[in-house]
């Protein structure tokens, strides 16, 4: 019997990544956010395949990981860092970019394998953005990462709202939003 | 265009099906969550290996030695290793799953973009260079992509990957009302 988790580095671990990323890949594809037109037009609201995905994978993974932590059969969380300013300015530029692009890191790296050519155009952005993210980090780490940097804070910490409070809202909110689209959709036909 | 006549009890089912519900390949992902924190205690993420690359990159210019001494890099060192792998098997999985269904195509320029752009191919490609620039730096600075932050930071209810999801969706949508203004698509 092994114990798990396993070192990333064993052999086994190399093998996982492998079951992974093939499971990952074939789950983006069926998905259709290999497809540019189906990631720009949720920020159009014309398709929201990504919200979908997006809200159940934030649903079932985490009531599951809340539920194994809580069983002690995890090693702890993975939080990172929430560096107010730079989080904020982050995301807004992943925004800026995603709607250019067409495609995330993820989806992008998949959608190559799938033939969009303008994707793997766009992933070569994105080895020169982190080629100039680290030639501009000393500044970024001084000017913007300390700014409004308060930790690894979870919402339970942030609020003094327990985890169960959380996924009754989440859950809640989120089969509202899937009736809500289910009812657009039909209207639209 | 799928046919509307044609009954859905026709159609390939499995991997052989164009496209499965956005809902169970939600949960597919949410399961495989499971799996990488039980197994190898490492959430789903891609930007760290796209980085490394990056890394890698740079060092076919300024030798190994200046990029292992970056501030930045120092942290993930490029290196072949479980990230390389993951993100090498992703694309296989896309690739693999797409030729079983059928829908590998090589693509230029999209329908959205071309209904509002034009076809042009360079234009395409400019604006996906550019994006793929601005992503990734944006990617780095708040230390996560749509996987990392957006899904096995937000299901951890971090509060930095909620901020990340907000600002991210935000900017997004002004950018796409802003390029979109007169599409008709």
């Amino acid at each position: 019997m092994m114990n798990f988790p396993l070192s990333t580095s064993s052999a086994t671990g190399l093998l996982l990544a492998a079951v992974f990323g093939l499971v990952f890949g074939t789950l983006l594809e069926k998905g259709r956010v290999t497809d540019y037109n189906v990631i720009v037009n949720l920020f159009r609201f014309r398709d929201f395949t990504v919200l979908k995905i997006m809200l159940t994978a934030i649903l079932v993974g985490g009531i599951g990981v809340a539920v194994m932590m809580r069983g002690g059969i995890l090693e702890g969380w993975h939080i990172k860092e929430m560096n107010t300013l730079g989080v904020i300015l982050g995301g807004g530029l992943f925004g800026v970019g995603m709607v250019l692009y067409g495609y995330c890191p993820g989806t992008g790296v998949a959608a190559i394998a799938t033939g969009s050519i303008h994707a793997l155009v766009g992933f070569l952005g994105m080895i020169v953005g982190g080629v100039l993210y680290a030639v501009s980090f000393g500044w970024v780490k001084s000017a913007i990462l300390p700014v409004g940097a308060v930790g690894k804070t979870r919402m339970t910490d942030a609020t003094g709202i327990p985890e169960f409070a959380w996924w009754i809202v989440l859950v809640a909110v989120s089969l509202f939003v899937f009736r809500m689209l289910g009812k657009k959709e039909r209207v639209a036909g | 265009m799928e046919n509307p006549l044609h009954s859905r009890s026709d159609a390939p089912s499995g991997l052989r099906a164009r496209s499965w519900s956005p809902y169970l390949v939600g949960a597919g992902i949410g399961v495989l969550s499971w799996a990488a924190f039980y197994f190898v205690n490492k959430p789903i993420g891609m930007s760290t290996e796209v980085s490394k690359l990056s890394g890698w990159f740079a060092s076919l210019f300024v030798g190994m030695e200046r990029v292992t001494s970056n501030g930045y890099w120092s942290g993930t060192t490029p290196k072949f290793g479980y990230e390389t792998i993951f993100l090498i098997a992703t694309a296989l999985g896309a690739f693999l799953s797409s030729m079983r269904s059928g829908t590998f195509a090589w693509e230029k320029v999209p329908s959205v973009w071309s209904a509002r752009f034009g076809g042009g191919v360079a234009g395409r490609m400019i604006a996906a260079f550019i994006g793929g620039i601005i992503i990734f730096y944006g990617a780095r600075l708040a230390g996560g992509c749509t996987s990392g932050h957006g899904i096995s930071g937000t299901l951890q209810l971090a509060v930095s990957s909620w901020v990340f999801f907000i600002s991210m969706f935000g900017t997004g949508i002004v950018t796409a009302a802003l390029m979109f203004r007169s599409g008709k698509s």
